[in-house]
């Protein structure tokens, strides 16, 4: 909440005084987004804390009963083996966060970082950059994950790097074309002008102008990523056994989907909630760009 | 059609044929970056220096990587895509059997989603801003960001465990009758649309509304014409182009989608068998798989392209 506030305090200090109707309609968007933010630091949190507070080893068959229906013993129910399914969700938040995280962070950070660095060689660097890169988009990605897997096999190193490349090229795209009308702006001349270094007019010039876009655009690939390597779990192709993350929760449990087992239910839900969840904030900042323009 | 547009299509055939023939280099590097090779892994443990020796040479991997790729190439392009290394089977004849069953499967995808996916991105644009309009924008987000897996799961619980009308497995071994068809079809096709139809209405949408805020929309307005005739004689025919885009764009998440709802239903297609392949590390059939979904990618990508050129007006009369 404070950190919601705060930030729509700093950008209407710097604007106009807003009118009237912007005022009114600003309210329920930071409701959904407060929600989205809301869903998410649960998870992060989850992910740091959830094999501390859940109430039993991950691996720890404590029901007799398989596909058990939800009780007050088991929150979730039991899962094929008689296993508590809110302790496997909660183990299985740190390898479907961080995995994605992980891949996002690095497939946004190399991206920015070669975009930055086309758009400020230009010529015929930035176009075999861009044709390159533009060649990888066209093998689909599940396609892509696919081959890595059936060449490298599947490891969480292998995961991380497989989603990163997937999704490198979009985001050097989205950030080459901020770049390009980032350098044509005044202040950058000026800087060029005075005679600042690349790396200065990089770091201090650009990159806080087109940090709001970027951030935006990281929400929306770690949706993607989470979407990409749970599909991969789900295929058993993924996370090994004996870790699981919530796509491999579902593909181990799809035994009990004709008995209607909330094993199956529960962790494609966390999935969507946690993407969901994502969405509603990026909305909100695009939303801000948009008011801002 | 005139010397403009056939330009520009020739010149979009020709970078496609190139793209294509990238992405091939592609597929061929990544299966064949591994030390160990193919010979190695089909005799397993029991490899002997010997026989891996002898079958490397039978699979001709003695020889350097880019004559092996153009080898591999020209046995791709004239449909002798090599030989399975766990059943020994040509590659060839596995596909074979199982691309007609997926090319069905996208077909009926295909017919049942576009109209529904028309008529919702179409209406939610003439009535921007209503309560329908908002139930269906969120209904696609909500639909986009949440993996295929649910959908298909929340299905069966719906429609074969709560109401019992279908199976939770696809059979398509024994159809006989149009019943029979639907009830084999019914839930791999719903899940399948799910995800495309919030796609593709999400693009008609912006479409539409594109058209919509144009000059000659609020001339028609002005003029007194009804909603339902401004959106179809006069927005309708201008939108073509990008909603022949959409459609081509949209159709193309199938091919992420069908690699999921095959392997949930057991459905006997070739997204079924190249997930087997991978599981078995089956390189040949991998990469055959693998160059079948690329193509159609790239396919679905320039028939978009195609549309969007074709159906613009101002390159009409040059």
């Amino acid at each position: 909440m404070n950190i919601m506030s705060d930030s729509n305090a700093v950008v209407a200090d710097n604007l106009p005084p807003a009118p009237a109707v912007a005022k009114a309609r600003r309210f329920p968007l930071s409701v959904l987004s407060l929600i989205g933010l809301c869903i998410v630091t649960f998870w992060l949190l989850m992910a740091v804390i959830g094999p501390t507070i859940s109430p039993y080893d991950a691996g720890q068959i404590v029901d007799a009963d398989v596909f058990g229906g939800i009780s007050r013993k088991l929150w979730l129910g039991s899962d094929y083996l008689g296993r508590d399914m809110l302790s496997r969700i909660l183990f299985g938040t740190r390898y479907t966060i961080g995995l994605a995280l992980a891949a996002t962070l690095l497939a946004c950070s190399v991206g920015t970082a070669l975009a930055l660095c086309a758009a400020l060689a230009g010529g015929w660097i930035d176009a075999v950059m861009s044709r390159t890169l533009d060649a990888l988009i066209s093998i689909p990605s599940k396609m892509f994950a696919l081959m890595m897997v059936a060449s490298f096999g599947s490891s969480a190193e292998l995961l991380i790097l497989t989603a990163a490349i997937t999704y490198m090229p979009g985001s050097y795209r989205i950030s080459r074309a901020l770049a390009v009308n980032v350098q044509t702006m005044e202040y950058v001349q000026a800087a060029r002008a005075r005679g600042e270094g690349a790396l200065y007019i990089t770091c201090v010039e650009m990159l806080p102008n087109m940090i709001r876009p970027v951030l935006a655009d990281v929400g929306l690939r770690f949706v993607f990523v989470v979407l990409l390597l749970s599909g991969l779990s789900f295929l058993s192709l993924g996370v090994q056994p004996p870790d699981a993350d919530w796509g491999s929760l579902v593909r181990e449990n799809i035994a009990g989907l004709g008995e209607g087992a909330p094993a199956v239910i529960m962790p494609a839900l966390a999935i969507a909630t946690l993407t969901i969840g994502v969405n509603l904030l990026i909305d909100n900042l695009r939303g801000k760009r948009a008011r801002k323009d | 059609m005139n010397g403009t547009v056939g330009r520009l299509i020739i010149n979009r055939l020709g970078l496609g044929i190139l793209t294509l023939l990238l992405v091939s280099i592609g597929v061929f590097l990544i299966t064949n970056l591994l030390p160990g090779d193919a010979a190695q892994a089909a005799l397993g443990q029991a490899a002997t220096p010997e026989t891996v020796a002898a079958l490397r040479l039978q699979f001709g991997l003695d020889q350097p990587a880019p004559v092996r790729y153009f080898y591999w190439l020209s046995g791709l392009l004239s449909g002798n895509p090599g030989i399975s290394l766990v059943n020994n089977v040509p590659v060839a004849q596995l596909i074979g059997g199982r691309l007609p069953s997926s090319l069905l499967l996208a077909a009926v995808t295909a017919a049942v989603s576009v109209p529904i996916a028309l008529t919702l991105g179409i209406t939610s644009a003439m009535y921007r801003g209503s309560l329908f309009d908002r139930v269906v924008s969120v209904g696609s987000v909500a639909m986009v960001s949440v993996p295929e897996f649910l959908v298909a799961t929340i299905a069966v619980m719906i429609f074969a465990v709560k109401l019992r009308w279908l199976s939770a497995l696809s059979h398509t071994g024994d159809i006989a009758s149009i019943g029979q068809f639907l009830k084999a079809y019914a839930m791999p096709v719903l899940t399948l649309c799910c995800v495309i139809v919030a796609q593709m209405s999400r693009m008609t949408r912006a479409a539409v509304i594109d058209q919509l805020s144009s000059s000659y929309v609020e001339m028609a307005g002005l003029k007194g014409a009804r909603p339902t005739r401004i959106v179809l004689t006069h927005a309708l025919p201008n939108a073509i182009g990008p909603i022949a885009n959409a459609v081509a764009l949209s159709l193309s998440y199938l091919l992420g989608g069908v690699i999921i709802v095959e392997s949930i239903f057991n459905y006997p297609g070739i997204a079924s068998l190249m997930i087997d392949a991978v599981t078995t590390r089956d390189m040949p059939l991998v990469q055959a798989c693998a160059m079948i979904f690329c193509c159609a990618y790239l396919l679905l990508v320039l028939a978009a392209d195609v549309c969007a050129i074709v159906s613009n007006p101002r390159l009409r009369n040059r």
